[in-house]
């Protein structure tokens, strides 16, 4: 026990690179995610096949191998970052992307085919359909996967420890190093700020879920 | 495909969409271009970088290569044969009607959700002092037991109340009405979730690099550094194309189940539910009643969604 206490403050600050990780990335993977969901249900033939190409790829890719890629074999061919947050974040959202643009998809379609016909039917306009009908009922379908996207996101950000990012992993191995007698309790406070984090994330998917489900 | 956004287009809408193709083309094609065109000036495609796949030192190469391939599906394997079972016992454990069974699985499920896989690799790893293999294998274990028992939660209770009612109506023990007439339904129902998530599980042994499995990443690794750093593009390319392909593969076979399962769910509901109702209940007729009574109507409009 002592050790953690010990080592509260390598604990606060892995917590918030841990946080600012998971935040920064999480932003660009959202805007990042939506545009390609927006590519895949456009008319453009040629934008769906990127998307669904990029979808496919970076969901089948272990994130492991994202990060090889960034922190490992990028510096080799001549792209060097200044921080290895920056590669971490890189990897992290290319990766969230994808998912978040299947999640959002997969909101759009579940509005039935029927309700955008109708919208047509009394001249609504392309926009009109859109920001009044049908992506106010695909939000409130996908804020909850979205949600648990995030939480695999902070969980994720643990990668990052492994290559060179000091977040809330990396010191849990380093501190795990210095203290080898006490690694228990090192490696359970390590756990503790992960569902400091997590926890609280998949009680507010719950609460929304009830609220906003719809009943079809 | 009826999209629900914008009509089936028209001939104008035709040409802006095949001019917007071309432009999309060939934006990827220059941005391809710039890539590989910077990729040329390091010498990557010099063929002595690629010397390694067919060259003299291949047979090696190929061994290490094959071996981490092996090492990764082992440990997928074995995770998901104990993950699975112990999956069920927690789903079980879950919803039993004891608060003081229910409640501790449940923190115990939060528990191992909210984690890290990796920081449950690396926990067994040191506090255990287990050798690398069984740290991953007892990782994946852990968390994907977590996910299948939710998984089973979820398809257990997307079932129509009838389906229970009827089995304890007809005096089955609560267990008994879990395990014949509920299980059977939650499985099949949740089929395309579980398939997926094994390609995660897949995935996730990647994981393993991080606590020093040889896995595929690691071996690659281990064959960059021997050979020396004008080898690691081409040995990692190669090394993320089979892991990619492995992964694609499996999720294609989750894909074509899904389809499989949804077809069947279309056409031929009835029979199915019928069949999977029956499942360990014998021909009873009275049991058939129930299945085919107005809850069974509910169970087709679900699965149609």
């Amino acid at each position: 026990m002592d050790a953690v206490i010990a080592s509260l403050p390598e604990y606060w600050d892995g917590f918030l690179r841990t946080l600012y990780l998971s935040v920064i990335s999480g932003i660009i993977a959202l805007v990042v995610g939506t545009l390609l969901a927006a590519m895949r249900v456009s008319p453009v033939a040629a934008l769906r096949g990127f998307s669904m190409f990029y979808v496919e790829v970076a969901r089948n890719t272990p994130l492991t191998i994202i990060f090889f890629f960034a922190a490992i074999v990028l510096p080799r061919l001549g792209v060097k970052f200044e921080q290895f947050e920056v590669a971490a974040i890189i990897a992290l959202s290319s990766y969230t992307a994808a998912f978040i643009a299947e999640a959002v998809r997969s909101g759009v379609n579940s509005v039935p085919v029927g309700q955008a016909e109708a919208a047509r039917s009394v001249g609504m306009t392309f926009t009109q359909v859109l920001g009044f009908i049908v992506l106010p009922q695909a939000v409130r379908t996908v804020v909850p996967p979205l949600i648990n996207i995030l939480i695999a996101l902070v969980k994720n950000s643990s990668v990052a420890g492994a290559f060179f990012v000091l977040e809330l992993f990396g010191y849990g191995r380093q501190l795990s190093n210095d203290y080898g007698n006490q690694v228990l309790w090192i490696l359970l406070g390590v756990a503790f700020f992960y569902l400091l984090i997590t926890v609280p994330l998949g009680l507010l998917a719950h609460f929304v879920e009830r609220k906003v489900a719809i009943a079809r | 495909m009826t999209s629900v956004l914008y009509d089936v287009p028209g001939p104008k809408a035709r040409l802006y969409s095949l001019i917007g193709s071309a432009a999309g083309i060939l934006i990827i094609l220059g941005v391809l271009a710039i890539a590989v065109m910077t990729l040329a000036q390091q010498g990557i495609f010099d063929a002595d970088r690629w010397e390694i796949f067919y060259g003299p030192m291949a047979p090696d190469v190929w061994n290490l290569i094959g071996q981490g391939i092996l090492s990764t599906l082992a440990a997928a394997a074995v995770a998901a044969i104990i993950a699975f079972p112990l999956g069920i016992g927690l789903c079980l454990l879950r919803i039993s009607l004891i608060p003081w069974v229910r409640i501790p699985t449940q923190v115990v499920l939060e528990f191992l959700r909210g984690m890290p896989v990796v920081l449950m690799m690396l926990f067994v790893l040191l506090v255990f002092a287990t050798g690398q293999f069984q740290a991953v294998v007892v990782g994946l274990v852990l968390y994907n037991a977590a996910i299948f028992a939710e998984i089973l939660r979820a398809g257990i209770q997307s079932l129509p109340k009838g389906q229970r009612e009827a089995g304890l109506a007809i005096g089955l023990r609560s267990f008994q009405s879990r395990m014949s007439i509920e299980f059977p339904q939650a499985v099949r129902r949740m089929l395309p979730s579980l398939v997926a998530q094994l390609v995660v599980l897949l995935k996730d042994t990647s994981l393993g690099y991080i606590v020093g499995y040889e896995e595929l990443l690691r071996k690659i690794q281990i064959m960059a550094d021997f050979l020396g750093p004008n080898f690691l593009f081409p040995a990692f390319f190669v090394g993320a194309a089979i892991y990619i392909l492995i992964n694609l593969t499996v999720s294609r076979i989750a894909i074509l189940i899904e389809r499989r399962g949804s077809k069947k769910a279309a056409g031929g509901v009835a029979s199915a539910t019928i069949r999977t109702g029956l499942e360990g209940t014998g021909n009873d007729p009275v049991a058939q009643n129930v299945v085919l009574g107005p809850d069974h109507r509910d169970a087709s409009g679900t699965d149609k969604k």
